[in-house]
């Protein structure tokens, strides 16, 4: 059937541009990936690629011509085996066919996969992975709230969900008889017994596989790994098996599965015991990923860790374990993965952060007020799926946005965060993204070393005053 | 079934000596599927239709026939890259079977896995696995399931010599060991790890190695393919009587290379010895059971026939859509 090119759009705000230049003649052998045009608009010139393969059959819109209008028809393509005369003489009534040039999606790239390949015109876009559809919305809470350390609401989720579905346990190291290394599986074990509360030996890797092939049975393990930092250990069973056998069985295999422990950098352990590891599990397609900050959060993420049929890592923070926050006073809490959340409305930059760094952002977003700045705070909670929506929403309205992890910079989440940035909301942003990492060494012992290491709320507050050039 | 005590059975039971015909006769099928599924594939690569990486299991045909022979259909096992055997064995369908490896929408996994990934739920295949020794713990982890659930079943981990050195197969003796979990290790020593021969490998053997687990096992001969039934069956037996996990190191040949496309330079030991093929044993003890060559001519062209059905019957199955391509990443069902 034989494709009609229509005018891209380069930015979400783009209604008309000028067709520059054709670079492929009518006649000529196109394959996907060939550029096919330049189209200029007032804020630049960009080429045009073909997604489909053919033969250009027809320029319905020649060079020079400007104020053509977003999907407007601009070239008929001949497919495979058309007669490419035939089909301009047609008039290329056939199915349409956006070329593709500047990102015009309007879904996070994670959701997309990109296919090669010749049937790849059979399709305009393949299915987007069910994580891709907008999660649940979330609850509004208007009832009774209790003051709760994330320690005890951690627990308190586990327990809920241990007393609603008998398939759920936990496991690892220390989470029975010590209960918990940090203390968070604390009466488990004499409320749920050994055998749903179960103690490992040190064996992560042989501890993961083993609740992984309990989950492709249909139970629903919670590892905990006593810090991430031992996860690397088990990290093949993580992603080799329990994030890749649904898709590589054609979906007859699931893996409800949490991995939950500590991550991140807690205080003078240095190096081995101190890393972040958010944008290692983000990587993977297969796994979501969760890092909640307030209480209410940690629990209700948690219980819809539980619930979720997918694999799920669960990052936890030694350091907010004892902070204590509201938390709804009921068992039935939870919080859609998937969704950020606005915790400091502002107008004049936008600070995104997950983990124990929402504290420190929340910090720097009141010294900022005072110096006349009102940042808006977003804490991401879930890492992926990332809910790019609301950091858009919320940069459309700021213009300036700061991204803040205690991970490395190098491909960290606030790389992944500047990228769709400039995907999906390039027009609005009147600054550079401006991250705030942890710095690029192993974490040093020494206090002072480790204090500029890790970000700190002067970091966020020169970031923010920089992106609003203060 | 040992030849002393099949002559036993001869004499004194002839009820047994029927059972025993008529396993060997089943098992004496599978393998010769097998056999025939892999040479079929050999050509297939040849010939470039299948593509990328393809293990086979060819002299090893015994363990997978004489392992699945005692399981039941609730039974789980978990396999290797080598894995072929395992999957025919247990139960997945030759139709599934080619479709998959073909790369076929109607394949067992639709096509997503190949050869190194063929899984299927339904006769409890828990998959091959491209990671050498990534099944074990999952073996372990579904026994623990079986246990829990209290399903009577057993899991069945099946892996390599080349496996030995790898550190969760250690982790997961320990950890079935400590829990009690029905489990059967069941190691297949074809005597190389990849292009290295295992002796410059592993300094211990896994027998004596479960021994320090407190993990009862054996070495048999591994091309026997009664000898493995029978101690396959014992062994299952105590699994699932709840004594615990147990370990069969089943000694066999590699006849092929360590993929399709290996041209083994590294190799000597082309000598086999006259007892080295199982599907000629197996053969050899039907004909003295009164199997007759004609029944024996008729039992292969079978197996030859349904494989030709099934390879052109993959060859016809669509491609997968490529609209469902980013499908079954992630799931929103209740698992």
């Amino acid at each position: 059937m034989p494709i009609e090119i229509l005018m891209p759009a380069l930015s979400p705000t783009m209604t008309e541009g000028k067709i520059a230049r054709w670079v492929k003649k009518v006649g000529d052998a196109v394959r996907a990936g060939d550029v096919l045009a330049e189209i200029e608009t007032d804020k630049a010139t960009m080429e045009v690629e073909a997604v489909d393969e053919g033969t250009l059959a027809k320029i319905v819109v020649p060079e020079g011509t400007e104020n053509v209008a977003v999907n407007t028809p601009i070239a008929v393509l001949a497919g495979e085996g058309e007669d490419p005369k035939a089909v301009a003489a047609d008039g290329g009534a056939g199915r349409s066919q956006n070329a593709a040039a500047a990102p015009q999606r309007q879904v996070p790239p994670e959701q997309v996969v990109e296919l090669k390949g010749p049937e790849r015109a059979k399709r305009d876009r393949p299915s987007a992975p069910a994580a891709a559809t907008a999660p649940p919305a979330e609850q509004e809470w208007t009832g009774p709230t209790k003051m709760q350390t994330v320690r005890d609401a951690l627990r308190d989720a586990m327990a809920e969900e241990m007393r609603r579905d008998e398939t759920v346990f936990l496991m690892g190291e220390e989470v029975g008889e010590y209960q918990g290394a940090y203390k968070v599986s604390q009466g488990l074990l004499q409320e749920f017994g050994p055998r749903r509360v179960v103690d490992t030996p040190i064996t992560e890797h042989g501890f993961a596989g083993l609740a992984v092939g309990a989950a492709f049975a249909g139970l629903r393990p919670i590892v905990e790994f006593m810090t991430f930092n031992f996860a690397m250990q088990a990290i093949d069973q993580i992603v080799n098996s329990a994030a890749k056998t649904r898709y590589m069985s054609g979906g007859q295999m699931g893996c409800p599965i949490v991995f939950r422990g500590p991550n991140s950098i807690a205080s003078r352990v240095a190096a081995q015991h101190s890393q972040e590891f958010s944008s290692w599990y983000a990587h993977v397609p297969g796994l979501k990923v969760v890092a909640p900050y307030f209480a209410a959060d940690a629990k209700g993420l948690l219980k819809a860790a539980i619930r979720d049929p997918n694999p799920v890592i669960f990052l936890e923070h030694e350091l907010v374990y004892g902070q204590s926050h509201p938390v709804p006073d009921t068992d039935d809490w939870i919080v859609p993965i998937g969704k950020a959340r606005v915790v400091r409305p502002g107008e004049h930059v936008t600070i995104v952060a997950f983990s124990r760094m929402v504290d420190l952002a929340l910090q720097a977003a009141e010294k900022l007020a005072a110096e006349g700045l009102n940042a808006e705070v977003i804490d991401l909670r879930s890492i992926r799926p990332l809910d790019v929506e609301t950091i858009v929403a919320s940069v459309k309205k700021t213009n300036r946005i700061v991204s803040v992890e205690e991970g490395w910079p190098f491909a960290g989440i606030g790389a992944e965060i500047a990228a769709t940035m400039m995907e999906q909301c390039f027009d609005y942003l009147d600054a550079p993204v401006r991250r705030v990492c942890g710095k690029d060494v192993p974490l040093p012992y020494a206090a002072n070393l480790e204090r500029l290491a890790v970000p700190q709320v002067p970091d966020i507050v020169a970031a923010a005053k920089d992106v609003a050039y203060r | 079934m040992t030849k002393s005590s099949g002559a036993t059975l001869r004499s004194e039971a002839p009820e047994p000596h029927r059972e025993e015909r008529d396993d060997l006769i089943a098992a004496h099928k599978t393998m010769l599927l097998v056999r025939g599924v892999e040479e079929r594939l050999a050509r297939l690569f040849a010939d470039g239709e299948v593509p990328g990486f393809i293990h086979l299991s060819i002299g090893q045909e015994a363990i997978a026939a004489g392992v699945a022979a005692v399981l039941r259909r609730e039974d789980t096992i978990a396999s290797t890259h080598r894995g072929h055997g395992h999957a025919l064995a247990k139960g997945v369908s030759l139709e599934g079977f080619f479709q998959e490896i073909l790369g076929r929408a109607t394949g067992v996994c639709r096509g997503r896995g190949g050869s190194m990934h063929v899984a299927d739920m339904s006769v409890g295949m828990l998959g091959a696995n491209g990671i050498v020794g990534a099944g074990i713990p999952l073996a372990v982890g579904s026994a623990l399931a079986h246990q829990i659930r209290k399903t009577g079943g057993i899991a069945v981990a099946f892996f390599g010599d080349g496996s030995l050195a790898e550190g969760v197969l250690h982790e997961s003796l320990n950890l079935s060991a400590l829990w009690k979990l029905p489990v059967l290790f069941v190691c297949e020593n074809n005597g190389w790890s990849e292009f290295s021969p295992t002796s410059k490998q592993f300094v211990a053997n896994i027998v004596e190695l479960g021994r320090a687990f407190g993990i009862d096992g054996e070495r048999i001969d591994g091309n026997d393919v009664a000898a493995v039934m029978t101690a396959a069956g014992r062994h299952a037996a105590a699994a699932r009587r709840g004594d615990g996990p147990r370990i069969l190191e089943c000694m066999t040949r590699r006849v092929r290379g360590h993929f399709e496309g290996d041209p083994q330079r590294y190799r000597n030991d082309t000598d086999a010895g006259p007892d080295a093929d199982p599907i000629v044993r197996s053969q050899r003890r039907l004909l003295e059971l009164g199997v007759g060559e004609q029944e024996l001519a008729r039992m292969q062209n079978e197996v030859e026939s349904a494989i030709t059905a099934a390879v052109e019957a993959a060859r016809k199955a669509p491609l997968p859509d490529i609209a469902d391509a980013a499908g079954d990443v992630y799931t929103r069902k209740a698992a």
